[in-house]
């Protein structure tokens, strides 16, 4: 019970204005289709230089969270939805609006959203000081491979093409070698004087993150066509509460799914509310509504989908292994503040993590009040035109990228790899896994060195990197994790029995 | 839709090279205690990036919607906007300036208001205005960044 005596850091007026700032800013970015929960953390993190790694931490963690629950905003309203995560969301989200139950669904939804949350940071105070104190068994060998873990993982899972995440898990952890090596002092592949001092993290993840969409704005050209605004009538909110009471199997459904999808490395949101979705329709008894308004739906994919984000810095906590891509830059904005995941974390920088995960905590609880009343607003927000919106977040990721050393070269870097991003994604690589292997590259690196220095002096590499039950339930965990995959792309590839008719007509 | 087997065979060729360059780079440069990690990472991405390649040509890469003429036409002039004002505008002109035009052409020329109409310029002046005021409060006074002045600001 360690983590109440940190509940006054988060009060504390600075740390509480950019908790209720993160969270508001977080609904409009999520509310607002084409800004992912990913590229809004990216965004705001050369904004927390100026701030205490608390201060920091508070406002990503704020931002992570309303994003995510956002983006039902616009799922439900417009259709589209704010992030991936949302998907599940707009079936029978959107539904309701049009039945004239707008502010109902919007309602049910953050409600949701916050029971799903809190449980699922509850779950995250509660497993991680565990999880912390198991991880200081780690040795070299263990934490190389935990690196080489979270870029597999990520790399298998978050992409459509196993081969093309694995690659672009390389990719990152190619680029992270870019610099100087600190041990012998040599330069390795420095192409540009921009790289001199290595790729910045930050700027890499502006880039890869922001610069495609904004490319994908440009990619639709002079669109005219409008979105369709949806008239939100008033509810009682006490009705709507009482109805989330009669929907508690719905709303278990999607927080046991969302918790346990969350603690998996690497799968993400997307997922967990879709599976959510899935399994409260197989055991509803009215599977017949879904997708027609059922509230069922709803609010098992928003329970799942804020469930998921206490329990996706589990892994990114104890062990340097993000549960989804908005923790990996999490990961990224702890590492700039010099702040590094795992039993140091607790032991060290106990009030850092624990007033930051306490935020999470009350964050869930902001999000719903803001999110309740703002909701419409926020909806009319984010209907900007694309142009707009495109030219902003170009700027911003110019000046965000520029900010974090004061150099061109940062710029320079950002844009390159954010341009090479867009067409690499365009053939079906992903930005998750690259951007894991650009952050997890050093960690590996300095745990294989350290790990062949000992080795030399025991009994050889071999022994010390493939021995010992440890390393080999990591190196089983890591086969495992791209066999899986590769079973995962034969059977998309096999013909479903609708294409097999299809192809015999 | 899904891009065209020459397409996939390009970006796999584009990766092929890069992953070539990397394993000749690791195991031809000196000291090699530096490049011991890069040759580990080098054998595994340059093997990943024959088996994407082979498969490209083979016609079993579909994973990716590719670029499509219409697609690439459309994002040109942001592209080519984005670039010019990341590497000549922001040093030669200065930071605000070459931002302020930046942000001014994508909005132009992505609007789809009609160019003839003066109440579409006056909302683009007005929109650009007072995001580079927002812009100029964050960065310039709140977070004090100092930028590069170039020939204006």
């Amino acid at each position: 019970m360690e983590f109440i005596s940190y509940f006054g850091g988060v009060f504390e007026p600075v740390a509480f204005l950019l908790l209720v700032g993160g969270t508001i800013g977080g609904l409009i970015l999520g509310a607002t289709p084409g800004l992912s929960p990913t590229m809004a953390v990216a965004l705001l993190i050369p904004f927390t230089f100026q701030l205490s790694p608390t201060q920091g931490l508070i406002l990503l963690g704020a931002a992570y969270t309303s994003t995510v629950a956002g983006g039902a905003v616009s799922a439900i309203l417009l259709k589209i939805p704010g992030a991936p995560a949302n998907i599940a969301t707009a079936l029978d989200g959107n539904a309701m609006a049009r039945n004239g139950e707008g502010a109902r669904a919007l309602h049910l939804s953050f409600l949701a959203s916050g029971v799903g949350g809190i449980l699922g940071v509850l779950l995250l105070i509660f497993l991680t000081p565990v999880l912390a104190q198991w991880a200081l068994a780690f040795g070299p060998s263990h934490l190389f491979w935990l690196a080489i873990l979270g870029v597999t993982v990520i790399g298998s899972l978050d992409s459509k093409s196993f081969v093309k995440g694995l690659l672009s898990g390389c990719i990152g952890l190619w680029l992270s070698m870019i610099g100087y090596d600190d041990i012998q002092g040599a330069q390795r592949f420095i192409f540009h004087d921009a790289l001199t001092g290595g790729i910045n993290i930050i700027a890499a993840l502006i880039g890869l993150f922001a610069i495609p969409q904004v490319i994908d704005m440009f990619a639709k050209g002079r669109q005219t066509g409008t979105i369709d605004a949806i008239n939100v009538p008033r509810y009682s909110l006490l009705s709507s509460l009482q109805e989330l009471t009669r929907n508690v199997k719905a709303l278990s459904i999607g927080t046991v799914f969302g918790s346990i999808i969350g603690l998996i490395p690497g799968v993400g949101g997307q997922i967990a509310g879709l599976v959510a979705y899935d399994q409260s329709k197989k055991f509803s008894r009215q599977k017949e509504k879904f997708g027609t308004g059922h509230t069922e739906g709803l609010i098992a994919a928003e329970s799942a989908n804020n469930a998921m984000v206490g329990p996706s810095l589990v892994p990114l906590l104890t062990l340097s292994i993000p549960g989804s891509p908005t923790a990996a830059v999490l990961l990224g904005g702890l590492l700039i503040h010099g702040i590094f995941p795992g039993s140091d974390l607790f032991t060290n920088h106990p009030q850092v993590a624990w007033t930051f995960i306490n935020s999470m905590l009350i964050g869930q609880i902001l999000m719903v009040i803001f999110g309740i009343y703002t909701a419409a607003w926020a909806a009319r927000l984010a209907r900007a035109p694309v142009p707009i919106m495109a030219a902003a977040v170009l700027v911003l990721a110019v000046f965000g990228s520029y900010s974090v050393q004061q150099s061109m070269g940062d710029v320079y870097i950002m844009l390159t790899l954010g341009i090479a991003m867009y067409f690499l994604e365009k053939f079906g690589f992903s930005a998750a896994p690259l951007v894991l292997g650009l952050i997890l590259g050093p960690i590996a690196e300095d745990n294989f060195i350290q790990g062949s220095q000992i080795a030399a002096a025991q009994d050889g590499s071999l022994i010390y990197f493939l021995t010992g039950p440890l390393n080999i339930f990591l190196i089983t965990l890591v086969v495992a994790s791209v066999l899986y995959s590769f079973w995962g792309s034969l059977v998309a590839q096999k013909p479903t029995p609708a294409a097999q008719q299809e192809a015999a007509k | 839709m899904t891009a065209s087997r020459l397409q996939h065979v390009l970006s796999s060729s584009v990766i092929l090279l890069v992953a070539a360059a990397v394993t000749y780079i690791s195991f031809t440069q000196e000291p090699a205690a530096a490049f011991l990690f890069p040759r580990l990472i080098s054998v595994v991405f340059i093997a990943l990036a024959i088996w994407n390649f082979v498969r490209a040509t083979l016609g079993l890469a579909k994973v990716g919607e590719g670029l499509s003429w219409q697609v690439s036409l459309n994002l040109l002039p942001g592209l080519i906007i984005a670039l010019a004002f990341v590497f000549f505008a922001a040093k030669q002109l200065g930071f605000y300036t070459a931002s302020t035009i930046a942000f001014f052409a994508v909005y132009t020329i992505y609007d789809p208001a009609p160019l003839s109409s003066a109440i579409a310029w006056a909302k683009r002046i007005t929109t650009t205005a007072l995001f580079m005021a927002v812009m100029y409060g964050l960065f310039a006074l709140l977070l004090k960044v100092q930028t590069p002045r170039g020939m204006y600001f």
